[in-house]
């Protein structure tokens, strides 16, 4: 009998808004909107442009590339995917696409001091399983 | 705009205990407070025509409290914008007063969190919340709510220097407050906090880590608690048992998180400048300031953003040490203890207001000389990703 780790909380769905991103993700896309009437730059996914309320929108895949904005490193923290792992850093990272996604800085010896605003970062993803979603995150690139 | 004087604070109440076990409900606490902040006014439960609560723990929000407690209010009013839920209520109360709607809000607060062992903090969205593209987009990352605003802090840190050192004058000046105040004492004790007497810096910067760059003694506690504010008209207020503290400024603002935007600035920096100009005040003439402490970093960004001081200049603002009760240089700061160290059942907001007037009544435990001017201001939501900021500007009669 094998012990598997336990998942993160995984997207809920029916969620119409963002279930096109995570479908993508199942292929290792980041994918993020823009709005065909006034071109802004849409995330989280919507289906609705979040500056001007047009429905029609483009979803675009990501480079993947991008700097951290900001990180926090969590010490504790009750669910079972994360509280046996040690310190992990939440981060807000800024793509070069012009969209800031939640996500995590992985990929480090020592989160608080390896981790830096405005470090350069590259994407990367953990599996969640055959025919799953996965989670994006970034490691330094 | 010329300030006026249509509505104001007549009857308040702080429910005394912050661990009340299972034998008391959130709705009890709500009609208990109601009841005593009535009878602070010199007021009776038939007086009141309008209900303001955010509609939590019973059915149906506003609707099923208004039941509860056996009133038929010509206002209801639910608006759940999370802590700073109960500045939005009395600024919206004191609005409907004005306008000639109703004569006597309640608002009502009740919580049993601390009971209910409910993980604010640390706990993370799971993915028991309803389907919606926020918790899709945070909860996979294994965000935690003090997390979200470490990351505010560190970002503050990165971008203007600040240092923690300089964050601990916050929980320093709270906590001096705090042990002034019996109520706190008994909280802090009752919590089992681990040393409870007066801060230093060293105690703050050397407590835990719990979500780098935020530690312990920078975060708030977890409580049971509640109470209750009547809001009244001037016609009422003039007959009301104590003097009144009017509503003289309000200010409502927004903010999400945002492509490229600034995660340091919070709606503190639309609605505080909305609410001076309703008032007709600068910050230098508050003397009292009531700012919700859920962490340092909250209070840090909501000082700069209502213009106690220059956006980034905040560590050196609070470092002077001005913002305790007894030195006139600066605004004395949730003179009851705050979040930080007397009470934080989950939406603190009703107790900005509650020790607002309280100074303007003169008669806090930290009082301060010859008040005459008193500011609440609340963030509710999650300062990192989508919040709500409500300022309310009282005055002494």
């Amino acid at each position: 009998m094998t012990t598997e780790k336990p998942l993160r909380p995984q997207p809920q769905f029916p969620e119409p808004d963002t279930e096109p991103f995570w479908e993508a993700t199942k292929d290792h896309e980041l994918k993020y909107q823009t709005c065909d009437k006034c071109g802004e730059v849409i995330f989280y996914p919507r289906a609705h442009c979040n500056a001007c309320g047009s429905l029609d929108t483009t979803w675009n895949v990501s480079k993947g590339e991008g700097e951290v904005y900001t990180f926090s490193v969590i010490m504790q923290s009750r669910h079972p995917a994360f509280k046996d792992i040690g310190p992990y850093a939440l981060a807000y990272v800024d793509l070069d696409e012009g969209f800031r996604i939640m996500t995590n800085v992985v990929g480090v010896d020592n989160p608080i001091d390896d981790i830096k605003c405005g470090m350069r970062v590259k994407l990367t993803w953990e599996d969640q399983g055959e025919g799953n979603i996965a989670i994006p995150v970034f490691e330094p690139a | 705009m010329a300030q006026t004087r249509d509505a104001a604070i007549v009857g308040i109440h702080e429910y005394p205990s912050r661990v009340v076990g299972p034998g008391v409900s959130a709705l009890q606490i709500k009609a208990a407070s109601a009841a005593k902040a009535l009878e602070d006014a010199g007021l009776s439960w038939s007086d009141v025509d309008a209900v303001y609560d955010t509609g939590s723990h019973q059915n149906i929000g506003g609707l099923g409290i208004s039941e509860y407690l056996g009133i038929k209010p010509k206002i209801i009013d639910s608006t759940s914008v999370g802590g700073t839920s109960y500045e939005f209520h009395a600024n919206h109360a004191a609005a409907m007063i004005a306008a000639g709607k109703c004569n006597v809000a309640l608002l009502t607060y009740g919580s049993t969190a601390h009971s209910d062992r409910r993980a604010i903090g640390t706990g993370g969205y799971a993915s028991s919340g309803p389907n919606n593209p926020h918790n899709n987009m945070e909860a996979p990352w294994g965000m935690t709510l003090i997390s979200n605003y470490g990351m505010v802090k560190a970002r503050h840190m990165h971008q203007y220097g600040t240092t923690n050192e300089q964050f601990a004058a916050i929980s320093i000046a709270t906590r001096k407050h705090a042990m002034r105040n019996p109520e706190a004492v008994k909280a802090m004790t009752e919590l089992e906090f681990v040393g409870i007497q007066e801060l230093t810096v060293e105690d703050v910067v050397d407590s835990r880590m719990v979500a780098w760059p935020l530690r312990l003694l920078e975060c708030c506690m977890i409580s049971d608690g509640g109470g209750a504010v009547v809001i009244a008209s001037k016609e009422v207020a003039r007959n009301t048992a104590k003097k009144p503290v009017w509503i003289i400024g309000t200010g409502e603002a927004t903010k999400y998180r945002e492509n490229g935007g600034d995660i340091t600035v919070s709606a503190g920096g639309q609605s505080g400048p909305r609410a001076f100009a309703d008032a007709g005040v600068s910050p230098s003439e508050i003397d009292s300031l009531m700012v919700y402490d859920s962490f340092s970093i909250t209070v840090m960004c909501l000082i700069e953003d209502l213009g106690f001081c220059a956006k980034g200049e905040g560590g050196d603002y609070v470092a002077q040490g001005h913002l305790v009760f007894d030195d006139p240089a600066g605004p004395a700061l949730n003179t009851d203890g705050g979040g930080l160290s007397s009470n934080h059942p989950g939406e603190r907001g009703i107790f900005l207001l509650l020790e607002a007037t309280r100074q303007l009544r003169s008669e806090s435990t930290s009082q301060i000389a010859d008040p005459k001017l008193g500011l609440a201001v609340g963030n509710g939501g999650q300062l990192g990703s989508r919040h709500a900021t409500g300022v309310t500007i009282l005055a002494a009669d």
